[in-house]
């Protein structure tokens, strides 16, 4: 098969970029389209997770949907690629379904596995908000592939890429962007391979210091439960859940959260859960891989210390 | 204004998820269905704000079968003007845009409005689908819109951070968390909905492009494994040598 990745790259190949251009070689020969001024020596990693060529269009700054999915289009027409990839970030979300419906694909979204291909076109996806897989056939020639992140480990090669200008009629951007808020540095959510989140049981927005110590030192981006955003102690962009984000870290630490249905939809998929709570018959446990039965404003500035202990010896 | 709000129905959030037949049904025995937190929280009080502001209509639409209609009818409760039902499964997303595509543009419609994703299939797909068809330019994510004649501003998530974007209408949006908080509906709301205008059009024929073979449950965990909360140096050395994620 022939594949074609979709990435956008500002300025880095991203993880959620490197795991989708990994995931595509595994289906066949994959071509990687990309966009920007983003420079040589940074796109040539893509080559080493098994891009076999990248074309890359220098005329596109910015991300507009209609235009990239012209970009798209127009890249699987040139490459022939009978497979699309694309990582499902924010990007991803604005795009993969508009792709699809411009090429008269089937699209899968929040693909979790590689296509079984031994009868038919057969990929698993998250569905219920983490609380169930649903196996999806695709019927169409070509098949459009979100891919959800952290759900497919990018793989080294050690191949390189062939890099290409590539340029087409993209049409004219109808969005005008005015202006980028940035959340910072810290590495978005959905990506998030380490997660510390907590809750209502943390009483007050003055007391998130502990939360974010024993993330930055572990380099976890941080969470909260739904109650905790909407009465404004933190920005509803860290909200997770079935009405919120979802996500799938390697590690989830949730304090001071009960464990609610609707809490666990949206992180269950997370490998490991540690529950720090103070109420042993806390919902959470049932979910939890390890449990604390304790305080969070004396479990987390230990478990902070234990962290940095462990950093120091491993030096 | 004549606005556009797509509507489907969700298992209640705190459904037991199951499936039967042979794992490729979900099992609605004893599951209430809701509307789907996304398309009423945000999309439709927010269009309802927006008429109520700039005078106008909003319409909502959904593909489905009459099983969909309590569900339609509490978004017209709510306070959508009319609604219109296109009768079919709604199996395939491509399907199901096609037809909300089919129906809106004979319409003219200046916004059509989805939510970010359903919470039962979470596929975020039907807005950018139906943008494309149309032709017209897709905010997905949207957490803020404000329309000022043929301009509207919105903002919008986006990697690592918040855009602020400016389109002309007619596009369509993806609604998400923040563009409006969620509005229970009143007694007159509900009398008014049972004679409200809910068109049932039949589909247009499409062959689907997708279909679901079986349905999974993630599996069970283990168990819990409590640690001292004194011994927070055994949950780190766990962590690194037996779950391996640090
Ligand atoms: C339609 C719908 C959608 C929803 N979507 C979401 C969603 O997406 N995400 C979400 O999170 N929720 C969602 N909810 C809300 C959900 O039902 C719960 O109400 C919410 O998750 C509870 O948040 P919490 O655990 O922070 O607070 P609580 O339930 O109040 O729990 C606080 C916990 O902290 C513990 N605690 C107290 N003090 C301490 C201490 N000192 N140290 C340690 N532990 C302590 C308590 O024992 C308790 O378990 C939704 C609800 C509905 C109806």
């Amino acid at each position: 098969m022939s594949v074609l990745v979709f990435i956008e790259a500002k300025s880095k190949v991203s993880k959620a970029a490197l795991e989708a251009v990994s995931y595509g070689s595994k289906i066949g020969s994959t071509t990687v389209i990309t966009y920007g001024n983003i420079n040589e020596q940074e796109l040539n990693i893509i080559g080493e997770y098994g891009g076999e060529k990248i074309l890359v269009n220098r005329s596109l700054n910015e991300s507009n949907d209609q235009q990239l999915t012209n970009l798209i289009s127009a890249a699987v027409e040139h490459t022939g690629a009978n497979v699309v990839v694309i990582s499902q970030d924010q990007t991803g979300k604005s795009i993969g379904p508009r792709v699809a419906a411009k090429l008269n694909a089937g699209h899968v979204s929040g693909a979790i596995s590689l296509p079984e291909t031994a009868n038919g076109f057969v990929v698993n996806t998250n569905v219920f908000s983490g609380k169930a897989m649903a196996k999806i056939a695709v019927h169409s020639e070509i098949k459009v592939i979100s891919l959800l992140p952290n759900s497919h480990a990018p793989v080294k090669t050690n191949g390189s890429a062939t890099i290409e200008e590539f340029n087409a009629d993209l049409g004219e951007g109808k969005i005008i962007v005015k202006e980028l808020k940035t959340q910072g540095e810290g590495i978005p959510l959905p990506e998030a391979e380490l997660v510390v989140s907590a809750g209502r049981g943390l009483k007050g927005p003055e007391n998130w210091g502990i939360v974010e110590d024993l993330a930055s030192t572990i380099g976890a981006t941080t969470a909260c439960s739904r109650p905790v955003a909407d009465i404004g102690w933190r920005p509803h962009h860290e909200h997770v859940g079935q009405t919120g984000i979802a996500i799938r870290p390697n590690l989830y630490i949730a304090a001071g959260i009960s464990g609610a249905i609707q809490h666990l939809a949206g992180v269950n998929g997370s490998k490991v859960i540690v529950v720090i709570n103070t109420d042993s018959e806390a919902p959470f446990f049932k979910a939890a891989d390890y449990g604390i039965i304790g305080d969070a404003f004396e479990v987390l500035p230990r478990l902070n210390e234990a962290f940095k202990k462990f950093q120091s010896s491993q030096n | 204004m004549k606005l556009l709000v797509c509507i489907s129905k969700v298992p209640d959030t705190t459904s037991k998820i199951n499936f039967v037949d042979n794992n490729t049904k979900f099992d609605e025995s004893g599951v209430q269905y809701i509307v789907n937190p996304y398309d009423e929280w945000y999309a439709l009080v927010r269009a309802l704000e927006l008429v109520e502001k700039h005078g106008g209509t909003v319409t909502t639409i959904t593909v489905g079968t009459n099983a969909d209609d309590p569900t339609i009818r509490k978004a017209l409760a709510i306070g959508a003007n009319d609604a219109v039902r296109i009768d079919a499964n709604p199996n395939d997303p491509f399907f199901v845009a096609k037809q909300i595509a089919n129906y809106a543009s004979n319409e003219n419609f200046d916004i059509v409005l989805t939510g970010k994703e359903t919470i039962n299939y979470n596929g975020s797909q039907i807005g950018g689908m139906v943008a494309e068809l149309l032709d017209v330019p897709y905010i997905s994510l949207a957490t803020k819109l404000d329309v000022d004649g043929e301009t509207a501003t919105l903002e919008r998530d986006v990697q690592g951070g918040v855009e602020v974007v400016e389109v002309n209408t007619p596009f369509v949006l993806s609604a998400s968390k923040g563009m409006a908080e969620q509005r229970i509906p009143n007694m007159r709301g509900i009398m008014a909905a049972r004679t409200k205008p809910l068109n049932v059009i039949p589909a247009v024929e499409i062959e689907n492009l997708t279909s679901v073979l079986s349905y999974s449950l993630p599996d069970a965990k283990s168990g819990c494994k409590y640690i001292d909360p004194e011994n927070m140096d055994e949950l780190v050395d766990l962590l690194h040598n037996e779950a391996k994620v640090i």
